[in-house]
């Protein structure tokens, strides 16, 4: 095997997962631009309501991005339940310049259909080497592991022979920093937390660019509302574990935050390690709960 | 118009038979089903067994392997698949591809149908799905019942909905909301807050808390009758105010949609429930056979009889029912 310990980790700028102002977005992407990032990914995951930006301004950005050289992978929608919903999904497969991060197998669906090439996203679930083998078939170039899983389950995926064989035709990608996306509903929670309806949601979600926090009756953080997404209420914070990524995973994700977030690609592309602020967590890649902060040795 | 009732033992399975169920559905005793309790479900010998009788009575019995294999398990998987098609029973419930694959390669006899934990919740994921040559799709209970008249009108494949039972308010299978809390993850372990981390305590002013790994849930006032601490049904605070955040306490029942599923062709009406008891099967099947007769004798006629929607509240979560995702106003 030639992923051995040889390639350096790669670092990527997941896509937005808050609802954030035209302006807030531009300038997040203009700083994008300006950083040490290899990969970004841009595109609406969570809330087909969320239009701030349309198909054309990310297409822009993108164009924008990839001129400052980054890799540049349009990310898709993970719930998809209406018919116009697939139409938006289909002028994103159709865009003939970016790869696509498929958040839905109906995505995959488009593009093998079109037989393009792909990265599976996190939402999909894969969990075993049979399930990896079949999309690596289907075309997908990139897996972004399901972010309840732990190093030893990816491990174990890509030590079994069906992928070890084939291990040199796709990268691996881990959500190594943010708030975890961790579950996605009918139901919007932050139009809910306003005693409203989603269909009168009236894009509430703008008003809260980090999500809206739900504290247990004794005040322990519990999860981050963001529209129909619900996050972990910890912020996932793999940086002393990198070490223990060398020779397993090609690309690390920063999952853009309203602040800092450049700061944290700065600490993991330079791998400071450091204690973990007290309310970062990193459970998931032990084996453990989420929420659970494991000091690494 | 199939009623699919739920079985977690032989004795449950032939409580729904006997009062009406035209197919049961039930898991083998390990982490393959997505109902992986203690003390429930089928070994191989109940397994035969249950597959006998329900074959006597004319009926059908559907297999849930619904979880996500292991790497190094996934001979489990793919055994639990041998065993159910080898017992005999008539219709998979499958939710991972890899699994699909399988059972579609080796059995291309057998019936697939799509699990809910596929979350196949569009036209393109079940197109997608298709290559396995699936049957049928179990829908995701996130769909308003437009969503759910919009993809009837566009697909030929058999549908199944939720029509009864605990309501899972998130796209199903890719919910990790129970592994952030306990580490147990529902689609590789089979079970959504696991029994095995709840905790009940008093505090010293006489309320009950329930707890998840530690993790306060809720806290019942004495006049309260306290829930389960299913973690997507607890009361938290937001910006100082305190309510069930994601859901309340509620049970799922679409008695008042049936005229319309009947109308857009589903096939399948599911009962939630493989943990319930026999008795809590037989009431429940025995409402859902008169409700599906009365439909069939005259659609147009149909009324939700008051008898029914009481005996369905009086065995649901929080004593109340929801039509859940179904109704646009509860999104």
């Amino acid at each position: 095997m030639t992923k051995e310990s040889i390639q350096p980790l790669k670092f990527t700028i997941g896509p937005v997962q808050y609802y954030w102002t035209k302006q807030q977005m531009q300038l997040f992407y203009k700083e994008a631009a300006a950083s040490k990032a290899d990969v970004v990914y841009l595109g609406e995951t969570v809330c087909a309501k969320r239009r701030e930006l349309k198909f054309s301004d990310y297409m822009d950005i993108a164009m924008m991005l990839r001129e400052a050289g980054k890799e540049v992978v349009l990310s898709t929608m993970t719930l998809l339940e209406s018919p116009s919903e697939l139409r938006e999904l289909r002028r994103y497969c159709d865009n003939g310049e970016f790869m696509i991060e498929a958040n839905d197998v109906g995505a995959i669906s488009m593009l093998q259909e079109q037989q393009l090439s792909f990265a599976v996203g996190a939402a999909v679930s894969v969990y075993n080497h049979v399930a990896l083998r079949q999309l690596l078939q289907l075309g997908m170039k990139r897996w972004i592991m399901p972010v309840e899983l732990s190093r030893d389950w990816l491990s174990n995926i890509l030590h079994q022979p069906l992928i070890a064989d084939v291990r040199d035709c796709f990268e691996v990608e881990v959500f190594a920093l943010g708030h975890l996306p961790l579950a996605w509903s009918g139901r919007c929670f932050t139009a809910r937390s306003e005693n409203r309806s989603k269909d009168q949601c009236e894009l509430c979600c703008l008003k809260y660019p980090k999500g809206r926090l739900a504290n247990s009756q004794d005040g322990k953080k519990m999860f981050v509302l963001n529209g129909i997404q619900t996050q972990s209420g910890d912020r996932y914070n793999l940086l002393n574990d990198l070490p223990s990524m060398h020779g397993l995973v090609d690309l690390v994700r920063i999952s853009p935050e309203p602040e800092h977030t450049f700061y944290w690609l700065d600490q993991f592309q330079q791998e400071k390690r450091a204690a973990l602020p007290q309310g970062d967590c990193n459970g998931y890649w032990h084996q453990l709960a989420g929420l659970n902060q494991i000091e690494v040795e | 118009m199939e009623l699919l009732c739920p079985a977690g033992s032989v004795a449950a399975l032939k409580a729904a038979i006997e009062n009406g169920a035209d197919a049961v559905y039930v898991g083998l005793r390990n982490e393959t089903n997505a109902r992986n309790f203690a003390g429930l479900n089928l070994d191989d010998l109940k397994l035969a067994e249950a597959a006998a009788y329900v074959h006597k009575a004319g009926k059908k019995l559907h297999v849930a392997i619904n979880t996500f294999a292991h790497p190094d398990t996934w001979q489990l998987w793919q055994h639990a698949v041998d065993q159910a098609v080898h017992a005999g029973a008539d219709a998979l419930i499958i939710a991972d591809m890899a699994v699909l694959a399988y059972a579609a390669e080796r059995y291309p006899e057998t019936e697939l149908h799509l699990s809910v934990q596929a979350s196949a919740t569009n036209l393109a994921a079940i197109e997608f799905y298709r290559q396995y040559n699936i049957k049928r799709v179990v829908l995701p209970r996130v769909l308003s019942i437009q969503q759910v008249r919009a993809l009837a009108r566009s697909t030929d494949i058999d549908l199944e909905v939720f029509a009864f039972g605990s309501l899972c308010i998130m796209a199903e299978g890719r919910c990790y909301l129970s592994s952030y809390l306990t580490g147990q993850s529902p689609n590789t372990f089979g079970a959504c807050s696991p029994a095995s981390f709840v905790r009940w305590e008093e505090t010293t002013d006489g309320r009950l808390e329930s707890r998840l790994n530690g993790m306060l849930i809720d806290c019942f006032e004495k006049h309260e009758t306290a829930g389960y601490p299913t973690l997507c049904k607890g009361r938290f605070d937001v910006d100082g105010e305190r309510y069930h955040t994601l859901e309340e306490p509620t049970s799922l029942n679409t008695l008042s949609l049936l005229p319309e599923l009947y109308k857009e062709g589903v096939k399948s009406l599911k009962i939630e429930g493989r943990q319930r008891s026999p008795s809590y099967v037989a009431s429940l099947t025995r409402v859902w056979r008169q409700a599906i007769d009365s439909l069939l004798t005259d659609p147009t006629a149909f009324e939700v009889q008051p008898a029914w929607d009481k005996l369905l509240a009086s065995i649901s979560e929080g004593s109340h029912t929801t039509l859940g995702a179904y109704h646009r106003a509860w999104k």
